[in-house]
């Protein structure tokens, strides 16, 4: 019986929380193929301190790949690697979460494996055997349900489309070596986005701003908002004002910027244009404060209210502060 | 500098996509086409590489002879020339776009590739990285920001809080993110040109398609929700409904 193979993304010697979500798809997916699953770390060296951390989630085996090669991302040496180790291991099904270098990675591992690949999906069902992907297309205006109908089958799930669950089990770790070419592009140097807060599409709550902030200078009030929401919170913004260079293109959310699945996104001063509406369809609960009652994001909103931002957006501040101190 | 842009023609993004009634596409009769916003970032891209190098700029595209509109645009703008990779079919499968278009690329000996990261319309994500991974160049997606030094590639690309700047030598394939650069307008000027602009038009051969679509239906609609018109005053309700009923907060 072939495995489901995970490849688990670490950055700066930490799992990703979207690799961590990847884990707990890929054990509910092997529950109905009757699979088992295996995740795969890569990198230069010192990876037996995570080994154990893919059994939290229910993942039974962790194999490991070191190589100075590995040490930091080249799409070329680390598509090599995977391919190897899903040859090596049987792996019928390849799951990585589709963060921006899951996307570019599997594309090269489908490539090197001459097979076809799912991006971004949002959920997966099994149907007589063949596992059925469904991923948004036009941003999400549509959903598609898609299949592989090549072997391996690969796909990348979407960030927060799954929540990570604990289920420990034993973990046994394997070593795995491969042969890698020499690579041909290198990253030479990390930065870190000037942005203490979790990327938008990460984030557990976002919240976003449009036009009707009036000008950059008034982000402060939007700051405070995630301040108070605490650490699953992030930044985003509508297209106009990344465009006009109110804000850093990373926060731009909507189809050409980021497409997001919060639980919360909360849109301030945000008219709802179509390219944005469909970049946040699939958060859980979306907040909507707009002084114009016409304006469309109202129409996705669970909770809309027509008002001044400047008004509403502390006192939502101020009422989710004294919730959390318990006043 | 001898450079070739891939680009696709998409829908526009202010589109209201209609699923047909087969349920396995949409409905493109009165659909406004564009160039995928991305792969425009790209055709700029390259024609400020060739206004400072000097060379040319070759605007490839796969699809019906609709997509030469696109391709006029990309005329238009100062693309030199172009090929157009005649089929009815625009796969959803990347790699079978992916195959048409490599044989072509090997063939022109170009110094650099560029096209959008990816497309608003399939948002695969996927067609340079196999461009590159079957011509064993270096490849780099996710780009924000390029420039040459000393023949050498520069890109810095930008993943979730932090920003890689990457190395790499020609021939190259790149990704580009709509963030790279602001695409110009097609002055008057280039739009006559454009006209006299040559198109090669050959036959594309798809690879095999092995990525299928079952089914296509719209996002489940939303249950209408609460609207509050009383402003700051609906503060505490909505922080209540936010704790007891949604339980996000």
């Amino acid at each position: 019986m072939s495995t489901i193979l995970v490849v688990t993304e670490i950055l700066e010697g930490e799992i990703r929380s979207v690799s961590q979500q990847v884990y707990t798809a890929a054990v509910q997916l092997g529950r109905e193929t009757g699979q088992t699953v295996t995740a795969l770390m890569l990198g230069g060296g010192n990876l037996d301190a995570l080994a154990e951390t893919p059994g939290t989630y229910g993942v039974g085996k962790t194999v490991l790949v070191e190589d100075p090669k590995l040490e930091r991302y080249s799409p070329d040496c680390y598509a090599a690697a995977i391919a190897q180790v899903a040859q090596a291991q049987d792996a019928g099904v390849v799951l990585m979460g589709a963060s921006v270098t899951g996307k570019d990675l599997m594309a090269r591992v489908a490539q090197v494996l001459d097979t076809s690949m799912a991006q971004d999906c949002v959920s997966f069902r099994v149907d007589g055997g063949t596992i059925l992907f469904t991923r948004p297309l036009f941003a999400g205006k549509v959903l598609a349900e898609v299949k592989v109908t090549s072997t391996p089958v690969l796909a990348t799930i979407r960030p927060k489309a799954y929540k990570a669950e604990e289920a420990p089990v034993a973990t046994t770790v394997e070593r795995a070596q491969v042969d890698l070419p020499e690579p041909l592009a290198v990253v030479e140097e990390l930065l870190k986005s000037a942005s203490k807060k979790l990327d938008v599409t990460e984030a557990d709550i976002v919240v976003s701003g449009g036009r009707g902030l009036q000008g950059p200078e008034h982000w402060g009030v939007l700051e405070k908002l995630a301040d108070v929401l605490g650490d699953g919170a992030g930044l985003g913004c509508s297209r106009p004002v990344s465009d006009d260079g109110w804000r850093p293109h990373d926060e731009h959310v909507g189809q050409t910027g980021k497409t997001v699945a919060p639980d919360l996104y909360i849109a301030c001063g945000i008219s709802g244009a179509i390219q944005h509406v469909a970049g946040i369809a699939s958060s859980k609960f979306v907040v909507a404060i707009n002084k114009d009652p016409e304006a469309p994001i109202f129409k996705v909103a669970d909770y809309g209210i027509v008002g001044d931002l400047f008004e509403v957006v502390p006192a939502l501040t101020e009422a989710i502060q004294d919730l959390k101190v318990g006043v | 500098m001898n450079i070739a842009v891939c680009i696709k023609q998409t829908p526009d993004t202010e589109t209201r996509v209609k699923i047909a009634d087969d349920g396995k596409w949409i409905v493109e009769d009165d659909i406004q086409w564009i160039i995928n916003p991305y792969d425009e970032s790209a055709v700029e891209q390259a024609l400020l590489l060739t206004e400072e190098h000097g060379g040319e700029v070759t605007v490839i595209s796969l699809g019906p002879e609709r997509i030469e509109k696109s391709i006029r645009e990309a005329l238009a703008m100062g693309a030199h020339k172009a090929i157009r990779l005649d089929t009815g079919h625009m796969p959803i499968d990347s790699l079978a776009t992916a195959r048409a278009l490599i044989p072509v690329l090997e063939a022109g000996g170009y110094d650099l590739i560029f096209m959008g990261q990816q497309a608003v319309d399939g948002d695969n994500a996927q067609v340079p990285q196999f461009i590159a991974q079957a011509l064993k160049v270096p490849c780099v997606t996710a780009v924000e920001e390029f420039h040459l030094e000393d023949g050498k590639g520069w890109a810095r690309r930008v993943l979730e809080g932090v920003h890689e700047k990457v190395g790499f030598s020609l021939p190259a394939v790149v990704g580009v993110n709509r963030r790279l650069v602001e695409p110009r307008y097609p002055s008057f000027r280039g739009i006559m040109q454009a006209k006299k602009k040559p198109i090669d038009v050959q036959p594309a051969a798809l690879g095999a398609e092995n990525l299928v679509i079952e089914r296509l239906s719209y996002p489940p609609e939303k249950a209408a929700g609460k609207l509050f018109e009383n402003g700051v005053d609906a503060v505490p309700e909505v922080v209540r409904l936010l704790r007891e009923e949604a339980k996000v907060i």
